[in-house]
C-alpha cells in the first residue's frame, strides 16, 4: 500500500511541473508585448514600465518563471489588475458557490444516473434500455447553456415557479438558495448523468454475467437482493472512482451554467477575467482547477485500490 | 464418412475485406444511419448557405425587430431584424468548420506523438506522458478558454485552442493501441525482416490503428462543435455580426422571455448536429469493433 501511494505521489511531481510550464507558457502566447497587452488601452509609457517591472517582464524567461513558480509555492497567484486583490483569495471567495453548484450537480447526476444504468443493464435489450440509451444520447448531446434557456423558459417565463438567475447565500435563506440553485444544479448535473448511466450499465452488464450472481441466484434470492446487493454494490466501485474523473467537465459546465444563472462563482471569475484582460486570474483559475482535479484524481486511485481486495493482493 | 462442404451462401466470402464488413455492420445499425443522414443534411447546409438562405444573414431591419416565426421568416428574426433561419444555415458552416477543424488539429499533433510514445517508449514515452497528464489535468473548456483569452477572441483561435484542449485524448489512445500493436507477430515479422522503424510505424502498425482512431475523431468533432458554440457563446469565438450558432445564443439570453426563438433554433441545430455525431460514432464504434455491442 505504501509503495503504492509512494509510487502514484511521486508521478504528481513532474505532472504539476508540466502544468505549471503550460500556465506560465500561456502568457507567452499573447501577440506583441504581453506589457502592452496587459496594459489594455493605456498606453502612457510610465505605466507600461510599471507592469514591466511588477510582472518581472524586463527579466530572461527563465528567472520569470522560477519567480512566478516560488510565488505559486508560497500562495501567491498574482494580484488582479483589475480590482487590485489577490487572486488566491478571489478564487477562495467564489470556490464555496461553485463547491455548492457543483455537489448539488454530482447528487442529480448520482440520483438519475445510477438507477438508469442499473435499469438498462438489468432489462438489457428491453424497452427500459433503449430509454436509458435515449436519456444518455440525449445529455450528452445537449449543450448545457441551451438546456438552461429551455428551462428558464419554463419555469421562470411560463411557470413562474422559479428565479431564472441570481445567487443567495445558503446562510442567509437556504429556502431561496435551493431555489435558485436547483435549476442550475440539474442543468449541470445532466451531462454527467449520462455518463455515469453509460458506466453504470456498462459495469453492471459485466457483474451481472458473473459466477456469483449465478449462485446467489441459484440460492433463490429475490432478484431485487440479487441486483442491488450482490450486483450493484460491486458495479458500483468502477463507477464511483470514474465519477470522480468527471470532476473536469463539472468545472468546464460551471463555467457556462454560472454564465446564463448569473451565479457569481468560479466561473463567472474566469470569464469576467478574459473580458477585463486580468491574465493573472485566469491563470490562476486554470492553475487552482488542475491541481484540484490532480488531487482528486489521486484520492480516486487510493479509494479504487482500498476498496478493490484484488489490487491490493 | 461423410464429406464435409462449406455453404458459401451462409458464410462471409473468405475474400471480403475486414473495411467492408465493418461498412456492412455500420449500414445495419439504424441510429448510425440516422446520424449520419443529419450529418450529410447539415453539411449541405452549411456548403448551400448561401443559395438556400432565404435572406442576408446580416442584413439588418429595424421594421422586423424580433417578429416571431411567420410565412416570410420561418424561424422568426432577431433584436435587430435579421432572418432567424438564414442566421442558423450559414451559422452551421462555422460549427462544423470548427468541427472537423479542430479534430483535424489534434489528429495532426496527437496522433505522431502518441505513435512516437508508444513505439519508443522508455524515457521519452514517461516525458511525454507526463506532458498529456498535465494538458488532461487542465479542465478541457477551461484549458480552451485560456487559450482563446490569450491568443485572442476569434473561430480561428477558437478552433486551435480547443484542438489543442482535445489533443490529449488522441495522444492517449493512439499510444494505448501502438503498445498492442507493437507487440503483435506482423510487426515482428516486420521488424525481422529488416523494414526500419518509420516504416514499421507507418505501414504495419498506424493502418491497424486507424479504425479506434476514427470513431474517437467522430466523437470528438460533437464535443468540438459544443466547444466552438460555448466559446462563441461567451464571446471567444466567431465574432458578430459573422452568424454562430453560439454567439446567436449568447445574443437570445438577453430576450428569452420576449423573443424565445431567437434561443430555440440555434440551440435545436447545435443539439441535432452534436446528436448526429454521437450516433455515427457510436455506430462506427459497434461497426469497428463488434466487442462493444454488448
Amino acid at each position: 500500500m505504501l509503495a503504492y501511494l509512494l509510487r502514484r505521489l511521486a508521478l504528481i511531481v513532474p505532472t504539476l511541473f508540466f502544468v505549471s510550464v503550460i500556465i506560465f507558457g500561456l502568457q507567452q502566447l499573447l501577440p506583441g508585448d504581453p506589457a502592452l497587452a496587459m496594459a489594455g488601452e493605456e498606453r502612457d509609457p510610465q505605466v507600461i514600465a510599471f507592469i514591466r517591472h511588477k510582472y518581472h517582464l524586463d527579466q530572461p524567461l527563465p528567472v520569470r518563471y522560477g519567480l512566478w513558480v516560488a510565488g505559486v509555492l508560497h500562495g501567491d497567484l498574482g494580484e488582479s489588475i483589475r480590482i487590485n486583490r489577490p487572486v488566491l483569495d478571489l478564487i477562495l471567495e467564489k470556490l464555496p458557490v461553485t463547491a455548492e453548484l457543483a455537489g448539488l450537480a454530482m447528487c442529480f447526476a448520482l440520483l438519475i444516473g445510477i438507477p438508469a444504468g442499473v435499469l438498462s443493464a438489468v432489462k438489457n435489450g428491453t424497452v427500459w434500455d433503449y430509454g436509458a440509451n435515449v436519456f444518455a444520447l440525449w445529455g450528452l448531446s445537449t449543450p448545457n447553456f441551451w438546456l438552461g434557456f429551455l428551462m428558464i423558459l419554463l419555469f421562470s417565463v411560463q411557470l413562474g415557479l422559479l428565479p431564472a438567475s441570481g445567487f443567495v447565500s445558503p446562510f442567509e435563506d437556504l429556502r431561496q438558495n435551493l431555489g435558485a440553485m436547483i435549476m442550475p444544479a440539474f442543468v449541470l448535473g445532466n451531462a454527467i448523468a449520462a455518463v455515469m448511466m453509460r458506466h453504470t450499465r456498462s459495469a453492471m452488464l459485466q457483474v451481472m454475467s458473473t459466477d456469483y450472481i449465478r449462485t446467489a441466484r441459484a440460492k433463490g434470492l429475490v432478484e431485487r437482493i440479487v441486483v442491488l446487493k450482490h450486483g450493484l454494490r460491486n458495479a458500483l466501485v468502477p463507477v464511483v472512482t470514474l465519477g470522480a474523473l468527471e470532476f473536469g467537465q463539472l468545472l468546464s459546465g460551471a463555467v457556462l451554467t454560472e454564465q446564463v444563472f448569473t451565479i457569481p462563482g468560479f466561473g463567472k471569475l474566469i470569464v469576467d477575467a478574459v473580458f477585463n484582460r486580468d491574465y493573472a486570474v485566469v491563470q490562476g483559475v486554470v492553475l487552482f482547477t488542475a491541481t484540484a482535479y490532480i488531487v482528486l484524481n489521486l484520492l480516486a486511485d487510493i479509494a479504487y485500490f482500498l476498496v478493490n481486495p484484488r489490487l491490493r493482493a | 464418412m461423410a464429406a464435409i462442404t462449406l455453404d458459401r451462401t451462409t458464410t462471409e466470402p473468405a475474400e471480403t475485406k475486414p473495411w467492408r464488413r465493418a461498412l456492412g455492420r455500420l449500414v445495419k445499425r439504424r441510429g448510425a444511419m440516422v446520424g449520419l443522414f443529419v450529418v450529410l443534411f447539415f453539411i449541405a447546409v452549411a456548403i448551400l448557405a448561401p443559395l438556400i438562405s432565404p435572406y442576408d444573414p446580416v442584413a439588418t431591419n429595424w421594421g422586423l425587430v424580433r417578429k416571431p416565426p411567420s410565412a416570410a421568416h420561418w424561424f422568426g428574426t432577431d433584436e435587430i431584424g435579421r432572418d432567424v433561419l438564414a442566421r442558423v444555415s450559414w451559422g452551421a458552416r462555422a460549427s462544423l468548420l470548427a468541427g472537423v477543424v479542430s479534430v483535424c488539429i489534434s489528429l495532426a499533433c496527437g496522433v505522431p506523438i502518441g505513435l512516437v510514445s508508444g513505439y519508443v517508449g522508455g524515457f521519452l514515452d514517461g516525458l511525454l506522458m507526463r506532458i498529456t497528464d498535465a494538458m488532461l489535468a487542465c479542465p478541457f473548456l477551461i484549458l480552451a478558454i485560456a487559450l482563446a483569452a490569450f491568443l485572442g477572441p476569434n473561430l480561428t483561435n477558437a478552433m486551435i485552442a480547443i484542438g489543442i484542449s482535445a489533443m490529449p485524448a488522441f495522444i492517449r489512445l493512439t499510444r494505448a493501441q501502438v503498445l498492442n500493436a507493437k507487440v503483435e507477430d506482423y510487426v515482428e515479422a516486420a521488424r525481422a525482416v529488416g523494414n526500419p522503424h518509420l516504416r514499421i510505424v507507418l505501414r504495419h502498425i498506424l493502418p491497424n490503428i486507424v479504425a479506434p482512431i476514427m470513431v474517437q475523431a467522430t466523437l470528438a468533432i460533437a464535443a468540438a462543435i459544443i466547444a466552438e458554440a460555448s466559446l462563441s457563446f461567451l464571446g471567444l469565438g466567431q465574432q458578430p455580426p459573422a452568424p454562430s450558432w453560439g454567439s446567436m445564443l449568447n445574443t437570445a439570453k438577453n430576450f428569452l422571455s420576449q423573443a424565445p426563438w431567437m434561443a430555440v433554433w440555434p440551440g435545436l441545430a447545435i443539439f441535432c448536429v452534436v446528436l448526429a455525431f454521437n450516433l455515427l460514432g457510436d455506430g462506427l464504434r459497434d461497426a469497428l469493433d463488434p466487442r462493444h455491442r454488448a
